[in-house]
């Protein structure tokens, strides 16, 4: 089939069709709602079979989601930013739960302040829940995505949740060529939902999830969740083997990009890499030997293929587009923890947090991140963590801040020094 | 405090430019509530307009008073805790019926339970504006413009007055952004009332619900003095229209908290944070 034109939300939504999904608990928020406006849409004109319920939040949303997943049904649901968080009680119930399902996320940087625009700090919050997660750089990834996470979802050796995530504007609202998948092959890729014991049989009444445990049996059942999701790993590396030799389309764990005989690879997920990817060409151009590794698998998490493909790298510049707020970014902290110890792990970690609240991150500021890790190999000393940010960005900031701290003198009685109230009495 | 100059509504206003599309009911709304500010002469320094996420709830930017931008659904929770910590202080909540039916819905019935000194102004245009059209707790059954829900959502329509009543506000009223003047003396009554007063207003969403323009044809002014009996709010309640414009219900009940809970001593900050320095 010749490529069409899509957005992100839409690939999104195509996945859902694809899987022949059962049940779509909806709720909208901004960037997301283009993918349950399109399968209502579908479902209205009967294109798509299966149920739309819209609910009053992402709470409610995600709670319908587990219970329909727990009786055996295939569902599907999609969220943003402040909608995850606040379901965020419930992603950690249903994971427990081991309700398989698949949740879109559409990346949006967390409040305060606010934006629209999209960073990870979102999806990472939820990177301890037992939701595995699958990071998409494209629109096409996403498609994929949602069809590998079902299959990935679904297995009997993982039976849980799994999060397909794409940024925010970067890949919702923009079109790219998609190629849709046959869905007579996706229906040989993904074979009907087998819910094995999970399934509400007739005259077969069973509680689920009822007991309140002491420490011993909960560690057990906590543990056993993080078994099954480091089954995940070799069970998706089998996945996304079918999913080439099927659809033609690497999806492995990792996207390794001339990493073979790198001496400084860029780490970062989603979009963005595909900007990194553009400044490797660039400086493989200008003699230089970069690469990018990029985990489209975050949870579980795919340590030994990660170090496997970072053997003989000298320095990794890791791009964090998020932030743990008093530690700095999560991916460098991860990818820390998978190579200490290991034998041929590079010997340079560099740590720059870019691209927070969808800021870009230009050409210039990869070459120069290539060339600070480059140091940092050559010297043995490695910087500290820095923030992507221009000159003329701070200068912006501080032209603005001046402005708001002369309108607060001129306008507020207490004066711009925020003087408690009650003191300008006592003067 | 007084001011020594009398404000007109314009002063209220901040000067920031409103992000609503022309036509939309909010910005009656938003003149409503600077006019009664002038009307009552309150003190900009003194008001905290609270609000939680929707285009209704852009409003506390447009005031030139404190004001704070929350998150979906929580201006109501923010408020009331401002307003127990700051009972010197002026405090209205705002936001659309999203916020406040939907995913903020538990905060609105306990804020009525609660009945904190407080205004609350709900702007419901039986739609979610913001993010681009779907329908809410208040749409009708059988609105169908929504692509979410083509055939209408199929859900009875909460009736907010009542609910607010069997939750236990004791001061409620509606007013239509097609009458600002009337909604302005309701703002300013609801200000002056000690307790938590609720307005509902209908206020029409132009670009998702245009046929809310037949609004104006519907609407009409209760002429008869509110209720100030709950049986016979709850039976005008259940069976009204919903278009009854003017303060509907009114009865004095105690606020909560007990006005000796917040006194605070004189110097007892101060003794608390030499406690406290290390
Ligand atoms: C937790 C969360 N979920 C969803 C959203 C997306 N969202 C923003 S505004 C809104 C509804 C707005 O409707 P309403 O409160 O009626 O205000 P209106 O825009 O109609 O004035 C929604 C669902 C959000 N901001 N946060
Ligand atoms: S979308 Fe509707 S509620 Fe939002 S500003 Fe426009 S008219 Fe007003
Ligand atoms: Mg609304």
């Amino acid at each position: 089939m010749a490529p069409t034109l899509l957005t992100g939300n839409v690939a999104a939504a195509w996945g859902a069709r694809l899987a022949r999904v059962d049940y779509v608990p909806a709720f909208p928020i901004t960037p997301q709602t283009e993918i349950i406006e399109t399968l209502g849409a579908w479902v209205d004109s009967g294109d798509m079979p299966g149920r739309m319920v819209t609910l009053e939040s992402e709470h409610s949303m995600l709670t319908a989601a587990g219970a329909a997943a727990a009786t055996g049904v295939r569902v599907f649901s999609a969220t943003s930013s402040q909608g995850l968080l606040h379901a965020m009680e419930m992603i950690y119930t249903v994971a427990g739960w081991r309700a398989p399902f698949v949740l879109v996320n559409v990346s949006r940087g967390l409040a305060s302040p606010i934006t629209l625009e999209a960073d990870h700090n979102d999806v990472l919050a939820a990177r301890d829940s037992g939701f595995l997660q699958i990071h998409c750089a494209d629109c096409q990834e996403v498609v994929d995505g949602v069809l590998l996470a079902y299959r990935l979802a679904e297995d009997p050796a993982v039976r849980l949740p799994v999060m397909v995530n794409l940024d925010g504007f970067y890949l919702s609202f923009t079109r790219e060529p998609v190629n849709l998948p046959d869905p007579a092959e996706v229906a040989q890729f993904l074979q009907p939902f087998d819910p094995g014991a999970i399934r509400f049989a007739a005259s077969a009444p069973e509680s689920q999830a009822v007991a309140v445990l002491g420490g011993s049996p909960y560690s057990y059942f906590r543990y056993e969740t993080h078994l099954a999701a480091q089954n995940a790993v070799s069970v998706y590396g089998d996945i996304a083997g079918e999913f080439r030799e099927r659809f033609g389309r690497e999806r492995g764990a990792v996207e390794a990009y001339q990493t073979e005989d790198a001496e400084v690879v860029f780490f970062m997920m989603g979009s963005f890499a595909t900007k990194a990817r553009e400044a490797v060409d660039r400086l493989r151009e200008a003699g230089q030997r970069v690469g990018l590794l990029r985990p489209r698998l975050l949870r579980p998490y795919p340590a030994d293929i990660i170090a496997g493909a970072l053997e003989g790298v000298s320095g990794v510049a890791v791009i964090d587009q998020n932030l743990s707020v008093g530690q700095g970014g999560v991916l460098h902290t991860e990818l820390s923890a998978a190579l200490y110890g290991r034998e041929g792990a590079p010997a340079v970690l560099t740590s720059f947090i870019g691209g927070l609240g969808g800021r870009e991150i230009s050409p210039e500021e990869f070459y120069q991140m290539a060339a600070v890790t480059r140091q940092a190999v050559e010297t043995g000393v490695t910087p500290p963590p820095r923030l992507l940010y221009t000159e003329t960005e701070l200068r912006e900031i501080r032209k603005l801040q001046s402005v708001a701290l002369v309108e607060r003198d001129e306008t507020s009685p207490r004066g711009g020094a925020g003087k408690p109230p009650g003191e300008e009495d006592k003067q | 405090m007084t001011e020594a100059i009398r404000l007109k509504a314009k002063d209220y206003k901040s000067g920031v430019k409103p992000i609503w599309c022309p036509g939309c009911g909010h910005f009656s709304v938003f003149n409503a509530i600077t006019k009664a500010m002038a009307a009552l002469g309150i003190n900009k320094d003194d008001t905290v307009m609270v609000s939680g996420i929707g285009c209704s709830s852009r409003l506390p930017a447009y005031v030139d008073s404190y004001g704070f931008h929350g998150v979906h659904g929580r201006g109501l929770a923010i408020a009331q805790g401002l307003k127990v910590a700051r009972p010197d202080l002026t405090v209205l909540a705002m936001g659309g019926d999203g916020d406040g039916f939907s995913i903020g819905g538990n905060h609105f019935i306990h804020a009525c339970r609660r009945n904190v000194d407080m205004t609350y102004i709900a702007m419901d245009n039986e739609v979610y504006g913001m993010t681009k059209g779907q329908a809410s707790p208040t749409t009708p059954m059988d609105w169908d413009h929504s692509k979410l829900t083509p055939h209408g959502p199929g859900v009875r329509p909460f009736k907010p007055a009542a609910l607010a009543l069997a939750s236990g506000a004791p001061w409620i009223a509606r007013a239509y952004s097609g009458n600002p003047n009337q909604m302005a003396k309701l703002i300013a009554e609801a200000i002056e009332f000690r307790g938590f007063s609720f307005l509902h207003v209908m206020s029409q969403c132009i670009t998702f619900c245009p046929e809310q323009t037949d609004w104006k044809s519907i609407v009409h002014e209760r002429e008869e003095p509110a209720l100030s009996d709950a049986d016979e709010a709850a039976k005008l309640f259940l069976h009204e229209d919903g278009f009854q414009t003017g303060l509907l219900y009114s009865e004095q009940r105690s606020t909560w908290p007990p006005d000796s809970a917040v006194q605070i001593e004189e110097g007892a900050v101060d003794q608390l944070a030499a406690a406290f320095r290390v």
